[in-house]
């Protein structure tokens, strides 16, 4: 029954989240980049100094491969979760097709995850590791991550509007997830077993395809980025239709 | 054909209002507990015929605004058919996605897309929206500047330009001094004039009497009364 533009009604929810959250805060954009710089200093410091056998070389590089989509991830699902709740009174008064807040919330966060993956690059270029011809696969590997995260934003935040507990448990899954992806540790250190289930969680995939790519100068691999691809795929589409499913209900149950 | 055609339409919501923590919700699986449910419309049914303006009134919880909610699509009745055929705007609240810290004009476009407005239009119709308004040079300040009286004469000045087939209204017009509500008033009886249809909710026998051709009485969510304003004004006025 809605017949308006959805890209209109996407740029100004993006726009307005990045205004709003921007606004405010005397230092503004910088907090964006402060934040990766502060925790990646702070896990350098542990793993070099404290726990010496852990350290890498290129260890800011190496830290920052897994910061900067874990920072992403865990942001974009934790408000994506929370997307619908946060506009119900805009749901309780026009028919705006509900998909459109999930994906606003995620795309707004792709806008602080550009300024840290130029953090990434500056660090890179800065440690003399250099651009390679893999380079080329940076833009499908990012681009796989946002429709991964997309696909649990929209399932989540539908289920979030039933169980309003979605939230806190969304919130634990990622403080969790933050030891079982190789942030602070590399891939080798994980036992053979478990090493290929690993790679189907999208997120360890896309660390691991970024670390090959600007920390070790080689190529993510095929089965990497196959499994990569699949699993978001798969997720956006049960993501999708788990919404769908639940829509009808959502006026009644805010 | 109808615009608006409602068949014995009921509508229900849960009363532990549907938000679930999940022990409330695990408790009601395991107890199997039976859902109290509280029904905002019993067995309504009126039509509303292409041009035509039906006036909804009522006292508080009587179930007008479910009766709009639904007329506007935002859900389906629990029983009974409902038809509504052609673009509706609904008017259920003015400023809809209004924020604070956004300045008069951000807001402006972001209302106007999530009222159905696309890019061209919004562009075309902003001077319009913003002359209309009144609100001036604030239009580039955030409206928590804003006095509540001019946020709702911007919200309604963007809402004004929406272009449906049925407007719906919701008790929205008490906005404004005298002569921004003549303003309003005025536009409205425009979109009457050139065959819009109308669902307008309102308190005011005076609008009614003037913009309605029909009108019906929802009282605990039953159709009390229906038929030509003035006669339903005078059953509703005379239970006091």
């Amino acid at each position: 029954m809605w017949n308006g533009d959805y890209s209109f009604v996407l740029s100004n929810l993006v726009k307005k989240d990045f205004k709003v959250r921007y606004r405010n805060m005397s230092l503004g954009v910088l907090w964006s980049v402060l934040n990766p710089l502060v925790t990646m200093g702070a896990l350098a410091f542990v793993f070099t100094i404290i726990f010496p056998s852990s350290a890498h070389p290129h260890m800011a590089v190496f830290l920052l491969c897994g910061l900067v989509p874990f920072n992403f991830f865990a942001m974009a699902w934790n408000t994506g979760t929370g997307s619908l709740m946060d506009n119900y009174s805009i749901m309780k008064r026009v028919t705006v097709p509900r998909e459109l807040f999930p994906v606003a919330t995620v795309l707004g966060n792709c806008v602080h995850m550009l300024i840290q993956i130029g953090i990434l690059f500056a660090f890179t270029l800065g440690s003399g590791l250099g651009v390679n011809r893999h380079w080329i696969w940076l833009p499908y590997v990012w681009f796989m991550e946002i429709v991964f995260v997309c696909g649990l934003a929209m399932a989540t935040s539908a289920i979030n509007v039933y169980i309003r507990d979605t939230r806190y448990v969304v919130e634990s899954v990622n403080t969790i997830m933050f030891y079982f992806v190789p942030i602070f540790y590399s891939y080798d250190r994980v036992p053979p077993q478990i090493q290929d289930i690993v790679h189907y969680n999208p997120l360890a995939a896309m660390i691991l395809a970024l670390r090959n790519i600007l920390w070790s100068g080689i190529a993510p691999g095929w089965p990497l980025i196959g499994k990569l691809t699949l699993c978001s795929l798969l997720t956006l589409g049960a993501g999708f239709l788990l919404f769908r499913r639940l829509k009808a209900g959502f006026f009644d149950h805010m | 054909m109808a615009v608006i055609e409602f068949q014995n339409v009921t509508k229900c919501f849960s009363r532990s209002g549907g938000s679930k923590l999940l022990r409330v919700f695990l408790q009601e699986r395991l107890q199997k507990r039976h859902q109290d449910v509280f029904c905002a419309l019993k067995d309504v049914s009126f039509r509303v015929e292409e041009g035509e303006s039906l006036a909804v009134i009522g006292a508080n919880g009587a179930g007008k605004s479910t009766l709009l909610s639904l007329v506007a699509g935002l859900t389906r009745p629990n029983e009974g058919r409902m038809e509504v055929n052609g673009k509706v705007a609904a008017l259920l609240e003015l400023g809809t996605g209004f924020h604070p810290d956004l300045t008069g004009e951000e807001n402006v476009y972001l209302n106007a897309s999530i009222l159905g407005l696309s890019r061209k239009r919004t562009a075309e119709c902003y001077n319009a929206i913003v002359d209309f308004s009144g609100i001036g040079d604030f239009i580039y300040q955030p409206i928590r500047t804003y006095s509540s009286g001019m946020v709702m004469r911007l919200a309604f000045a963007v809402a004004i330009h929406v272009e449906p087939d049925i407007l719906i209204i919701d008790e929205v017009l008490a906005v404004g001094d005298q002569s921004f509500q003549a303003k309003c008033f005025e536009r409205i009886c425009e979109l009457k004039r050139a065959g819009k249809t109308l669902l307008f909710v309102s308190h005011v026998p005076e609008m009614v009497k003037q913009l309605c051709d029909h009108s019906i009485w929802l009282e605990h969510g039953r159709v009390k009364a229906a038929g030509p304003p003035e006669e339903v004004l005078a059953a509703y006025g005379a239970t006091g």
